[in-house]
This record gives structure tokens, C-alpha cells and sequence, in this order.
């Protein structure tokens, strides 16, 4: 018998049965909900990163407990501690190992501007070398913080799944808008 | 003065060295002028030599005394003085939880004997007073920048470099440039 | 046949090495021919911005020195400016840094055997360790508001008396601590692999301990009965009765034994200090030194001053010079205090155990194998803060 004729239409099985969305949103679901960081601890930040990924604060329900050596297995680096002159080149280096897609997280006051160091040998701020998605401010930020500031990278790495930002250099809001005007000019074409 | 220094001593809550007043005659007798001066402190003990004498005298108070640890090796820059730095040994025996402390001053560009010889943990601490301090050391088994990159220049630590340093930090001096997708830097 | 070697580059990004710190290697096989520490990734130039800071200021950089621990850092520091000064804090306050100060050498042993153990393969450990740990911070947020860096003491005393409640949760969490070391001792100190990896290696006599300037329980463990807090007391330690945990032979194993000891022991420690606890005021009360309470600032002129002159200038410190070493978890941290009669420090020097402890580690890790060396790397427990202030 069929499924018409069951008194049920094609379109209530699958409305049930089926999920649809767009190609974009699975890919920045997918991104988002399993981050890989490297393990880029420098300094005390990176005790609390840990704290986060252990037990009290458990970093893998979010997906992210499994911390890459390689930088060739991540996609994001979570810069945690103070970034110093002779550590800089190493820190870019290992930036640029990452294969794309790839986000910064700056994680601490010395990595998003210097801390309480602004000293001869410290660099003010990681976003002076790297492009940083998300800054997580904090002497250290505690656990909470740091996976505040994740779901936020969460929410951005939704948002730009075709990774608009990286490339046409556009901000958060930036993105927004631009995806607004987006469906404005997909609906004015299909209106036509 | 001596009552004050035994007064604050107890008031301390860091225990002050037993008064041994043998060290002092015993290090005057054993090196006659070349002990500078013999100060206590707030119940710690403080002998400045000259830096002639500075290997005998390590050398007599690792065997003969039992100062067999070296705590640290410090540089300290005091740029009024002839003398412009001092170097201080911290040393202790562990038999009698005794310390002392060991100074000498050197002036600007002269170099002064590596302890490290003696005391084998020397050897970090002076390379650390070298790269800070620009002191140089003779006998070092491996004198050379440990903090700084190896292409830094001056010394940090002395009172005339500045807090915040004196080279920018540009990306073309670390050889790097990382390419932004567009917008500004 | 001629034998190649190969130069391997441990770090500065390595999973296993505790921070920032390269290690340049020279291999024949596995064995490694020479090993040269490259340190310095993390040099802040903690000691210079001292010198710009008033001692109150000075405090919360000591605490990012050894950042496992930081009221012990804190403990030096305070008792090195307190010895300048000439002052000496109440009773009560001396009681409460101990039991600060032992509560951070369990947190910084807690996180050492973590890391030691998940660096060597064994990956449980590290949990139930952070188990614990997090009732440190949360103690340590209690008393003085940030899990990592209470910075709780001042000169003269403490920022403030204990919060209610500290005490009875400090001492369930101490009464706890000899339980829960067992749970560590259970997973690893009859686990062969563990033996395999751990007995003999690194051995070290009581010679070399004093040649290299050792200290801690990295002395301990190779029989040196030295432990500052015994032979040369501060803070009241002379009224606790704890034992010094002493191994045979120096080796890596001997080194996991004396710190999982120096935890039950800190327990120990903790417990008498909540039980002799003294009442009285938690600042020494020397209007030069200490805040006057906040509602005479209020009321009183004079005590308006006195808190406007200690905020706004500091505190002035009698000119001379002082060592202070107490015994951290990593072995003897000292402050040696230059001042010139103002009130900001001359000179300050941290004597930092991480620093000397790792200049051996070429004399430990030649002619051994390269996995042995993240073994010693993780034995002489390292904080690279330490390393490199």
C-alpha cells in the first residue's frame, strides 16, 4: 500500500523523518563542535587550561579534550601565557604548521596585550603577529572564562562557515551584515 | 649598634645564625687584608672580600669551614660607585644551618674568577649575570646568553637600560609576517 | 661503519616539557650523546619591573614566579621585606601563611604527579590528582578571591582574617589528603611499568646534590636530611611536628616517594596549625606598615593619612640587604632585597630552585635514552617561570 494511501502525505514522512538545513550550517556545526586546540601553554594560563580540561570543568563536552601535539592535527590554538621575544618566532611558526580552516584563541592578559609585563622582553599581545578570533582577558581567566570565551569562538565558527572573515577581512559584525545582505539579495532574486 | 641588630634579630620572625663569632677572626686570620668588611645585619652575616681573593677564599670555605652549597650567585649594579658592580655569593652549611654571605665588587670591565669549579651549580647562575649584566667571567666552562635570544644586544638588568626595552617589536625584525586577509593591522 | 648522529629539537612546544623549554639533543639511536637546555622562552623580566613597583606591588609578580604555588612565593617575599623592615607579623597570621603555604605545596606536588605520571604514559593519575587540587582552589579562592593567585599576605600580616568556614573545609580536605594518597600510590608504585621507567634513573648521590645546588625534596630523595622549614625555621614552623621523608637511592622512583610523603606530611601540617590556631589581630600593628581598618579611615584623619601615605607612596623599607630562603615544593626559593631606603626595591633576586635544579640535566640525561629524558625532565619538576622569571 502506499504511503498516500495510508492517509499520510510524502511530506509528513519526511518533515518527521528527515532533517534539511543548508550545506553551510552542517559544516559550522560540525567545526565548532569538535575543535581540536594544540597544546600551546606557555605559561600560568595554561594551568587553568588545564584545570579546564580535567575533570571539575571538563573541556570535552564541548569536544575539545583531545589536545594535538602536532599542530598539523589542530585547528585551534589557544595561546595561554605570556608570549615573550624569544618565544614569538616559534609561536608563528606554529601558527602557520596549522592547516586551514584555523582559529587563535588569545587566552590571558599577557597574550591579548602583555599582562602586567610591559617589559624589554615581552610582546605586547599575540594579535601584534597573529590574527586572534576571540580574546579571553583574565590573571588567569578561570576555567569558566576560558570556555565562555570558547562558546563564543563556537558561535563565530557558526556564523562564517565560509570563513568570510579570514578572507575579505571583515569582523564579527562585519560577517553578520554581510550575510544579511546576502539573503536580502537572494530573496530579491527570487522574488524576481 | 649591636644591641639593635640583636633587638630587631629576635623581633624577626626569620631566625637570626647563631652569633658564631668564630667565622670572622678565623677569615681575617686566614686573609688578613684581603677581608674588606664583616657586617651583620638583621641577624644575617655579610663578608666582602677583595676580588684577588675571592677563589682562595671560596676554595677555604668549601673545605675548610664546610660551606659546601652555593645558594646563587647574584649581580647587583650600583652605577655611582667606582666599583660599579658587586657580585654576592649566598653560601651555606648544612651541618650547622649556617649562611653567609660573600661580596665583591668589581668595576666595569674587569672580569672576575668563575666559581663554578667549585661549585658546579655555579654555572647557570653566572651566565645569567653575564647576560644580564654584561659581567664577564673568567674560566666559565660555557659563558653565554641563557635568558635572552642569542642575537640580543645590552644587558637588561643595569640601571641604564630602560624597563620597556630599546628595540621595537616589528614583525620584520622577528623575519615573520603573518598575512592578514585584508582590513587593517 | 661509521655512526651518525642526529640533532633532535625538544621543544619549545612539546607536550611534556612543563612549559617553554628546549632542549637540544644529540642521538645516537635512542641513546642520547649530549644534551644542551635552551631556557629563556619565558623570561619576563620579572626581576627589572621590581624594581619599578612599590613592595606591595612587587607581591603579585612573585606569585606568577613559580605558578604551581603561588602563596609560597608570596611567603618569601613577605618574609624578606618583614626581615628588612625589622618587623615581624602577629601569631595568627603566621599560622594562617603556613597553612596557605602547605596547601600550596600540596597543590603544586598534586599537579607535579599529574603531569609526571601522564608525561610517562600513565594518563589516570592526572585526574584524580586535579580532584584534589580543585579543593585547593577552591580554598584558596575562598581566602583571598583567585584560584591560582590568592595573594593573600601583605607586609605585616594578611589582607584580611580567615572567611568563615575556611577552617572547617581546610581541615575535611586535610583529613582526606593521606586517603586519597593511596589512591595515587595504588596506580603507580607497584605498577611495573611505572618501576621500569622510574628505578635507576637519574640516580644521584648526596655529593653531587650539594655540588649542583639541589634542594628540596630533590635532596631528600637522595638522603640529605635538609629541609629548610627544620633546619632554619620561619613563620612559627619550629611548633609542628612533621617528619622529613628521606629516600636511598636518588633516583627518579625515590623522588615520587618523597613527594607523595611530603603531601601526607603537608596534610599533617595543615591540621595542627587549624588546631593551634591563635586569636588575635592578623597585622602587625605598625602604623607605617599596615592599613589601618577601614572604619577609622573613615572616621579618624589620622588614620586617613596613614592609609592614603601606605597606597600612594609605599611602604619605606630601612636601607641594607637581606637573603630570605624558605623551603617551596621545589626546593630552596630565596629573596635577596637590595633597598635603598625608598619605597620601591633596589634589587630584588629570586633565587629560583627550577633554574639551578635543571642545570643537571646533561649531566643526568647523557648516555641515557631520549624517553628517559622526559622522565628526568618531569622528576626535577620544573615550573619554566621559575626557570626563567
Amino acid at each position: 500500500m502506499s504511503v498516500k494511501a495510508q492517509g499520510r502525505n510524502v511530506e509528513h514522512g519526511v518533515e518527521r523523518n528527515v532533517l534539511t538545513t543548508t550545506l553551510e550550517r552542517v559544516v559550522g556545526w560540525a567545526r565548532a563542535n569538535s575543535l581540536w586546540p594544540a597544546t600551546f601553554g606557555l605559561a600560568c594560563c595554561a594551568i587553568e587550561m588545564i584545570a579546564t580540561a580535567a575533570n571539575r570543568y571538563d573541556i570535552a563536552r564541548f569536544g575539545m579534550e583531545a589536545f594535538r601535539a602536532s599542530p598539523r592535527q589542530a585547528d585551534l590554538m589557544i595561546v595561554a601565557g605570556t608570549v615573550t621575544r624569544k618565544m614569538a618566532p616559534a609561536v608563528v611558526r606554529i601558527y602557520e604548521q596549522m592547516p586551514e580552516p584555523k582559529w587563535v584563541l588569545a587566552m590571558g592578559s599577557c597574550a591579548s596585550s602583555g599582562g602586567i609585563f610591559d617589559t624589554y622582553a615581552v610582546l605586547q599581545g599575540i594579535d601584534r603577529l597573529l590574527p586572534v578570533d576571540v580574546f579571553v582577558p583574565g590573571c588567569p581567566p578561570r576555567p569558566e572564562a576560558l570556555l565562555y570565551g570558547i562558546l563564543r569562538l563556537h558561535e563565530k565558527i557558526k556564523q562564517d562557515p565560509k570563513l568570510i572573515s579570514r578572507y575579505a577581512g571583515l569582523d564579527f559584525d562585519g560577517v553578520a551584515e554581510h550575510a544579511r545582505r546576502l539573503a536580502a539579495a537572494q530573496r530579491s532574486v527570487n522574488e524576481e | 649598634m649591636a644591641d639593635e641588630e640583636q633587638k630587631s634579630a629576635e623581633q624577626s620572625q626569620v631566625p637570626a645564625e647563631p652569633p658564631a663569632p668564630l667565622l670572622e677572626p678565623l677569615l681575617r686570620e686566614q686573609f688578613g687584608e684581603a677581608v674588606l668588611a664583616y657586617i651583620r645585619f638583621r641577624g644575617q652575616r655579610c663578608a666582602t672580600i677583595a676580588l684577588s681573593a675571592l677563589l682562595d677564599v671560596c676554595r677555604w670555605l668549601k673545605a675548610e669551614q664546610g660551606f659546601t652549597y652555593l645558594a646563587d650567585v647574584i649581580a647587583v649594579d650600583y652605577p655611582k660607585r667606582d666599583k660599579r658592580f658587586q657580585m654576592v655569593y649566598q653560601l651555606f652549611c648544612v651541618e650547622r644551618a649556617e649562611r653567609l654571605r660573600l661580596k665583591v665588587d668589581v668595576a666595569e670591565g674587569e672580569s672576575v674568577p668563575s666559581v663554578s669549579g667549585i661549585w658546579s651549580g655555579a654555572a647557570w647562575p653566572e651566565r645569567e649575570c653575564f647576560d644580564l649584566m654584561g659581567i664577564v667571567f673568567s674560566g666559565h666552562p660555557d659563558l653565554r646568553r641563557i635568558l635572552l635570544p642569542e642575537e640580543a644586544t645590552g644587558h637588561p638588568l643595569r640601571k641604564d637600560y630602560p624597563l620597556r626595552g630599546r628595540e621595537r617589536f616589528a614583525d620584520e625584525d622577528l623575519g615573520y609576517k603573518v598575512e592578514r586577509g585584508g582590513g587593517e593591522r | 661503519m661509521v655512526l651518525e648522529t642526529m640533532v633532535l629539537n625538544v621543544g619549545p612546544q612539546h607536550p611534556s616539557t612543563h612549559g617553554v623549554l628546549r632542549v637540544v639533543v644529540e642521538l645516537e639511536g635512542e641513546r642520547i650523546r649530549r644534551c644542551i637546555p635552551d631556557i629563556g622562552y619565558l623570561h619576563r623580566g620579572i626581576e627589572k619591573l621590581m624594581e619599578h613597583k612599590t613592595y606591595h606591588q612587587c607581591l603579585p609578580l612573585t606569585d606568577r614566579l613559580d605558578y604551581l604555588a603561588g602563596p609560597s612565593n608570596n611567603l618569601g617575599f613577605v618574609l624578606a621585606v618583614e626581615t628588612l623592615l625589622g618587623v615581624s607579623a602577629p601569631p595568627r597570621a603566621q599560622a594562617v601563611r603556613v597553612i596557605m603555604a602547605e596547601l600550596a605545596r600540596i597543590a603544586s606536588h598534586l599537579f607535579w604527579l599529574g603531569t609526571h605520571a601522564h608525561d610517562l604514559g600513565a594518563m589516570t593519575p592526572l585526574f584524580y590528582a586535579f580532584r584534589e587540587r580543585e579543593r585547593v582552589m577552591d580554598l584558596f579562592e575562598m581566602a583571598g578571591g583567585s584560584r591560582l593567585f590568592p595573594c593573600y599576605f601583605r607586609i605585616g600580616g594578611l589582607a584580611a582574617d580567615l572567611p568563615e568556614g575556611f577552617a572547617e573545609i581546610a581541615r575535611a580536605f586535610a583529613a582526606e589528603v593521606p586517603a586519597r594518597t593511596l589512591d595515587y600510590e595504588r596506580l603507580l608504585t607497584e605498577n611495573p611499568i611505572w618501576l621500569a621507567r622510574t628505578k635507576g634513573v637519574g640516580r644521584v648521590s648526596i655529593d653531587e646534590v650539594l655540588d649542583w645546588g639541589w634542594s628540596g625534596p630533590l635532596a631528600r630523595a637522595s638522603g640529605l636530611a635538609w629541609d629548610i622549614r627544620r633546619s632554619n625555621p620561619y613563620c612559627g614552623y619550629e611548633q609542628y611536628t612533621f617528619e622529613i621523608p628521606l629516600g636511598e637511592e636518588g633516583d627518579t622512583f625515590d623522588r615520587y616517594r618523597v613527594r607523595i610523603e611530603e603531601i601526607r606530611q603537608s596534610a599533617g601540617i595543615i591540621i595542627q596549625a587549624l588546631d593551634q590556631l591563635p586569636g588575635g589581630p592578623v597585622n602587625v600593628l605598625d602604623p607605617k606598615v599596615s592599613l589601618p581598618p577601614k572604619p577609622r579611615v573613615y572616621r579618624d584623619i589620622e588614620a586617613l593619612i596613614q592609609h592614603f601615605l601606605i597606597i600612594e607612596e609605599g611602604i619605606k623599607v630601612p636601607k641594607g640587604e637581606v637573603y630570605v630562603a624558605i623551603e617551596s615544593p621545589k626546593g630552596e626559593m630565596g629573596f635577596y632585597i637590595v633597598s635603598d631606603g625608598g619605597s620601591k626595591p633596589y634589587r630584588v633576586k629570586n633565587r629560583a630552585p627550577s633554574f639551578i635544579n635543571l642545570q643537571a640535566l646533561p649531566k643526568l640525561a647523557e648516555g641515557r635514552l631520549l624517553s628517559d629524558l622526559i622522565a628526568l625532565i618531569g622528576t626535577i619538576d620544573i615550573v619554566l617561570a621559575d626557570v626563567d622569571r
